[in-house]
C-alpha cells in the first residue's frame, strides 16, 4: 500500500519547520536511508532519510514551503508494482488518526501527591532507641563507627570498605582501625587518590551483588565524585523502573574541623539532603552513629552518611546490646522542654545542648530535638514539638541560603502555622568560605550564644 | 560491492554468520524505526541511533558467554538488542510507555536488564568506565570469571575518570575490557580536534593495559578481538583496551545536521566499509544463503521491528502514581551473584 511520509519532528522542541528542497523527485526510486529532503528545524537545517523503500509517487508540499507542520503529510511512497494512480485511493481513504502527543500530558494527569507526606494530625510520639534497663558503656564516636562497621563484616561476606589510607594506615582519622587486621586486603582496600574513580568503582560494585562502604577522607574531596553519588547512585533504581537499586555507603567526616581554612571546611548536609533517592545520615552521638551507620550498611539504598571530626573523639554511653540499630527518619529528644523547640542535628547539637542548659538557668526551658537523618526527615517530630513550645530556632554550621533551617522554617509554617508564636531563626554558619584566621573562623561558625541569643528573641525575653 | 577480506579469520560456520547478519540488520531497521517514530513525535528528548555501528555490539556479543556483563553510554540501544533484550520493550522505553523496560521512566539513554546482564545505559560521558570496573570488581571478588565489557565513545576516552579508572583496573586486575567505540566524532568534534594522539587504544600503556585496534566495520575481526580480550580477562590477567574504528552513518543525536563533516566522507563509509553489506557479501559469496534466503531474513526482521514499534505505540503511558515509585528501595535489592 502507499504509504504517507510525514514531516518529521527533528528536534526535542520542533512543532512546524521550513521543508527547505527535495533531494528527490516523483518517480525516483529510494531506500532506506537514502536523504530525501533538507527540512530547517527551529534549531539547524537537517537532512531527512527513507526509513522504507519505494518509489516516490507524490510530492505533497513544495520545496520551500514555510511552517509546516509535524505530522503533515509531505510526500507519497509507492511499494513494488504499485503506480500513481493507487495514491488517490490511498489518499481519500480517511485521514489516519492524529498520533497521540505523549509528550504532553492530558490535563487531568495532575501530580499526584507524594505518599509519604504527612496530614496536618498530631503524629504518635516516638520510641525510645532502646529497652529500659539496658546495660550501657562509654565509647567514643570513633569506636562506634568502628564497632559497626566491624560487627556488619562479620555479618555479611559482601560488605567490604574502601577508601584512602583505610587499611594499611588503618584510616587517616582512624575510623578503620584493626579491620585490614581482621578482614584481610580483599575486604579492606586502600585506593589511589581517585574519588572520582573509586567512588564510581563503588558503585557498579554495589550494581554486581556487594555491599560498599566507600570513605571519603573527607566530604570536601567528595565534591569530585558527586556525579557517581547522584547521577549514579541515587537515581538509577528510579531510571530502571525499579530493576536496579544501589546498596552503598559514602562515609567520611563533614563540615569544619579546626583552622583548615576554606576548602576542607564545609557542611553538606542541605546538599545531599536535596536529593530524592539517596538517605541521608548525620550522627551527633556515639549510640546514634553506631545505630545508624548498621542500618545504613543494610539499606538497599545509597547512604551519604555524614561525621564530624571533632565529634570523634567525643564519649557517649551505647547500650551493650547484640545488635543495636536505629531506624532512618526518627528524630531523637535529647532534652525535654516547654518554652522553645531547638532543632539540630551532628555537630550543631552541641551549642543546642549547651544552650538548652545555660538558658535553663535563666528560667527558659527549652526542648531539644536531634534530626539525626536529613532524609528521610522527621518533621513529625519537630511538628510535635513546636505544637507544644509555639517557637522554634534551628541550629547547623552550613550555610544559611537554601539551609535545612529554612527547610524546616518551611515545614512549620504549612504545617503548624497557627501554633506559631514568633518567626522560626536559623542559626547557620556565617555566609561566607571559612576563614583561617582563629579569630575569623570563630566568627564564621555558629556558636552557643548565637542560640542562646535565637531563644531569647522568640520567646520574648 | 567486492568482498572485503576479514582482517582475522576466525572459524565462523554459515549460521553464524547467518546470525550476525541478523542481528545487525535487526539493529538498523530498529534503529530506523525509532528515527521515524522520533519524527512522528512518539520519541520526545535525545535520541542517539546506533547506524553504522552494528558490527561493534555484534561481534562482541559473540565473543562474550552466559554471565558476562556489559554497560554502556546513552548510544546504547544497539547493545540491549545485541544482548537479547525484547525490542518490544526497548521501543516501549523509547515512547515513554509502561511496556518499557524501565516502566517508561528512563527513556532512550537509561535502560537496564539484570536478566539480561546489561547494566545501562549512562547519560553522563564516562560516567560508565567506573561503573562497569565496578562490576568487574564484584565479580572478582565474588570469585567467578566473568568479565565486564564496558562500552565507551573516543569522546569519553579524554575524560579524567577513565584513566583513574584504567589506573585501578590494572592495579587490581579487574576482569573488564575496556571497549572504545571510536567513531571518530565526540558529537561534532572530530578525533584529530580533539584528542592529543591518535591511536587510542595505546593510552593503556601508561598502566600496563594491552591494547589493540580493530576493525569496526568487519564483525569477524570484531569478534576475534574480543575472543582474544575475554581469554585474557578470564585468565585472570587484568583489563584489556580495545579500540574498535567505526563510524556512524547518523548524527550524534536526533536533532544534530551533522555539518562538521561531508555528504561524501558519510556516502563512502557507507558504500565502502558498511559492516551489514560486508556480510551479505560473505553469505552471497559463500554460497552460504541465497538473495531469497536473505530476503525472507529482511522481512522477518521488519515484522520483529513493526511489532515494537505497534506494542510501542499501543503501549499506555505510565500510570500517574509510577511518578513516586521506585525513588526508594523498602527490601533488599534482588540478589545477582554469578
Amino acid at each position: 500500500m502507499a504509504t504517507e511520509i510525514l514531516m518529521p519532528a527533528l528536534s526535542p522542541t520542533m512543532e512546524e519547520g521550513t521543508l527547505a528542497k527535495w533531494l528527490v523527485k516523483e518517480g525516483d526510486s529510494v531506500k532506506a536511508g537514502d536523504i530525501l529532503a533538507e527540512i530547517e528545524t527551529d534549531k539547524a537545517t537537517m537532512e531527512f532519510e527513507a526509513v522504507d523503500e519505494g518509489t516516490v509517487g507524490r510530492i505533497l508540499v513544495a520545496e520551500g514551503s514555510e511552517g509546516v507542520k509535524v505530522n503533515t503529510p509531505i510526500a507519497v511512497l509507492l511499494e513494488e508494482g504499485e503506480s500513481a494512480e493507487d495514491i488517490d485511493t490511498a489518499s481519500s481513504a480517511p485521514a489516519p488518526e492524529p498520533e497521540p502527543q505523549p509528550a504532553k500530558a492530558p490535563a487531568e494527569a495532575k501530580a499526584p501527591t507524594a505518599p509519604a507526606s504527612s496530614s496536618g494530625q498530631v503524629p504518635p510520639t516516638a520510641e525510645p532507641d532502646w529497652p529500659e534497663g539496658t546495660e550501657m558503656q562509654k565509647m567514643t564516636v570513633r569506636e562506634a563507627l568502628n564497632a559497626a562497621m566491624a560487627e556488619e563484616m562479620r555479618r555479611d561476606e559482601t560488605v567490604f570498605i574502601m577508601g584512602e589510607e583505610v587499611a594499611e594506615y588503618q584510616g587517616a582519622y582512624k575510623i578503620t582501625q584493626n579491620l585490614l587486621d581482621e578482614f584481610g586486603a580483599k575486604r579492606v582496600i586502600d585506593t589511589p587518590i581517585t574519588e572520582h574513580g573509586f567512588a564510581g568503582i563503588g558503585v557498579g560494585a554495589s550494581w554486581g551483588g556487594l555491599r560498599p562502604i566507600v570513605e571519603f577522607m573527607t566530604w570536601n574531596f567528595a565534591m569530585q565524585a558527586i556525579d557517581q553519588i547522584i547521577n549514579s547512585a541515587a537515581k538509577t533504581l528510579y531510571m530502571s523502573g525499579g530493576q536496579m537499586g544501589s546498596p552503598i555507603v559514602f562515609r567520611g567526616p563533614n563540615g569544619a574541623a579546626a583552622r583548615v581554612a576554606a576548602q576542607h571546611s564545609q557542611d553538606y548536609a542541605a546538599w545531599y539532603a536535596q536529593v530524592p533517592g539517596l538517605r541521608v545520615v548525620q550522627p551527633y552521638s556515639a549510640a546514634c552513629a553506631k545505630g545508624l551507620l548498621k542500618t545504613a550498611i543494610r539499606d538497599p539504598n545509597p547512604v551519604v552518611f555524614l561525621e564530624n571530626e571533632i565529634l570523634y573523639g567525643k564519649s557517649f554511653e551505647v547500650p551493650r546490646l547484640d545488635d543495636f540499630t536505629i531506624p532512618f527518619g526518627k528524630a531523637k529528644i535529647w532534652r525535654e522542654g516547654t518554652d522553645v523547640t531547638i532543632v539540630s542535628f551532628g555537630i550543631g547539637m552541641t551549642y543546642a545542648l549547651e544552650a538548652a542548659e545555660q538558658l535553663a538557668g535563666d528560667g527558659i526551658s527549652a526542648e531539644v530535638v536531634d534530626l539525626r537523618t536529613l532524609r528521610p526527615m522527621d518533621t513529625d517530630t519537630v511538628i510535635r514539638s513546636v505544637m507544644k513550645t509555639n517557637r522554634c530556632v534551628t541550629v547547623e554550621e552550613g550555610w544559611p541560603v537554601a539551609s535545612i533551617g529554612n527547610h524546616i522554617s518551611a515545614v512549620l509554617m504549612q504545617r503548624a502555622f497557627d501554633y506559631l508564636d514568633a518567626p522560626v531563626i536559623n542559626c547557620t554558619g556565617k555566609d561566607v568560605p571559612m576563614p583561617y584566621a582563629a579569630n575569623l573562623e570563630k566568627l564564621a561558625l555558629t556558636s552557643t550564644e548565637e542560640v542562646m541569643d535565637a531563644v531569647r528573641q522568640v520567646t520574648y525575653r | 560491492m567486492a568482498p572485503r577480506k576479514s582482517a582475522a579469520k576466525p572459524n565462523v560456520s554459515a549460521e553464524d554468520l547467518k546470525q550476525y547478519y541478523r542481528d545487525m540488520l535487526l539493529i538498523r531497521r530498529f534503529e530506523e524505526k525509532a528515527g521515524q517514530l522520533y519524527g512522528m513525535g512518539l520519541i520526545g528528548g535525545f535520541c542517539h541511533l546506533y547506524i553504522g555501528q552494528e558490527a561493534v555490539v555484534v561481534g562482541l556479543e559473540a565473543a562474550a558467554e552466559e554471565g558476562d556483563r556489559r554497560i554502556t553510554t546513552y548510544r546504547d540501544h544497539g547493545h540491549m538488542l545485541a544482548c537479547g533484550m525484547d525490542p518490544n520493550g526497548v521501543m516501549a522505553e523509547l515512547t515513554g510507555r509502561a511496556g518499557g523496560y524501565s516502566k517508561g521512566k528512563g527513556g532512550s539513554m537509561h535502560m537496564f536488564s539484570t536478566e539480561k546482564r546489561f547494566y545501562g545505559g549512562h547519560g553522563i560521558v564516562g560516567a560508565n568506565v567506573p561503573l562497569g570496573a565496578g562490576l568487574a570488581f564484584a565479580d572478582k571478588y565474588l570469585g567467578n570469571d566473568r568479565v565486564t565489557f564496558t562500552y565507551f565513545g573516543d569522546g569519553a576516552a579524554n575524560q579524567g575518570q577513565v584513566y583513574e579508572t584504567f589506573n585501578m583496573a590494572a592495579l587490581w586486575q579487574l576482569p573488564v575490557i575496556f571497549v572504545i567505540e571510536n567513531n571518530q566524532y565526540a558529537m561534532g568534534t572530530s578525533q584529530k580536534r580533539s584528542t592529543s594522539t591518535p591511536d587510542i587504544y595505546t593510552r593503556g600503556e601508561a598502566f600496563g593495559i594491552p591494547g589493540e585496534a580493530v576493525d569496526g566495520m568487519d564483525v569477524l575481526a570484531v569478534k576475534a578481538a574480543g575472543e582474544k580480550a575475554v581469554a585474557h580477562c578470564r585468565a585472570g590477567k587484568g583489563p584489556y583496551i580495545l579500540e574498535i574504528k567505526t563510524y556512524r552513518y547518523r548524527g550524534h543525536s536526533m536533532s544534530d545536521p551533522a555539518k562538521y563533516r561531508t555528504r561524501e566522507e558519510v556516502q563512502k563509509m557507507r558504500e565502502e566499509k558498511d559492516a551489514i553489506e560486508h556480510v551479505r557479501e560473505l553469505l552471497i559469496a559463500g554460497g552460504h544463503a541465497s538473495e531469497d534466503d536473505l530476503k525472507a531474513i529482511d522481512k522477518e526482521i521488519k515484522d520483529v521491528v513493526n511489532k515494537a514499534a505497534e506494542f510501542a505505540k499501543e503501549s499506555p503511558e505510565p500510570a500517574v502514581e509510577e511518578l513516586w515509585t521506585d525513588i526508594i528501595a523498602e527490601t533488599a535489592p534482588q540478589e545477582i551473584q554469578a
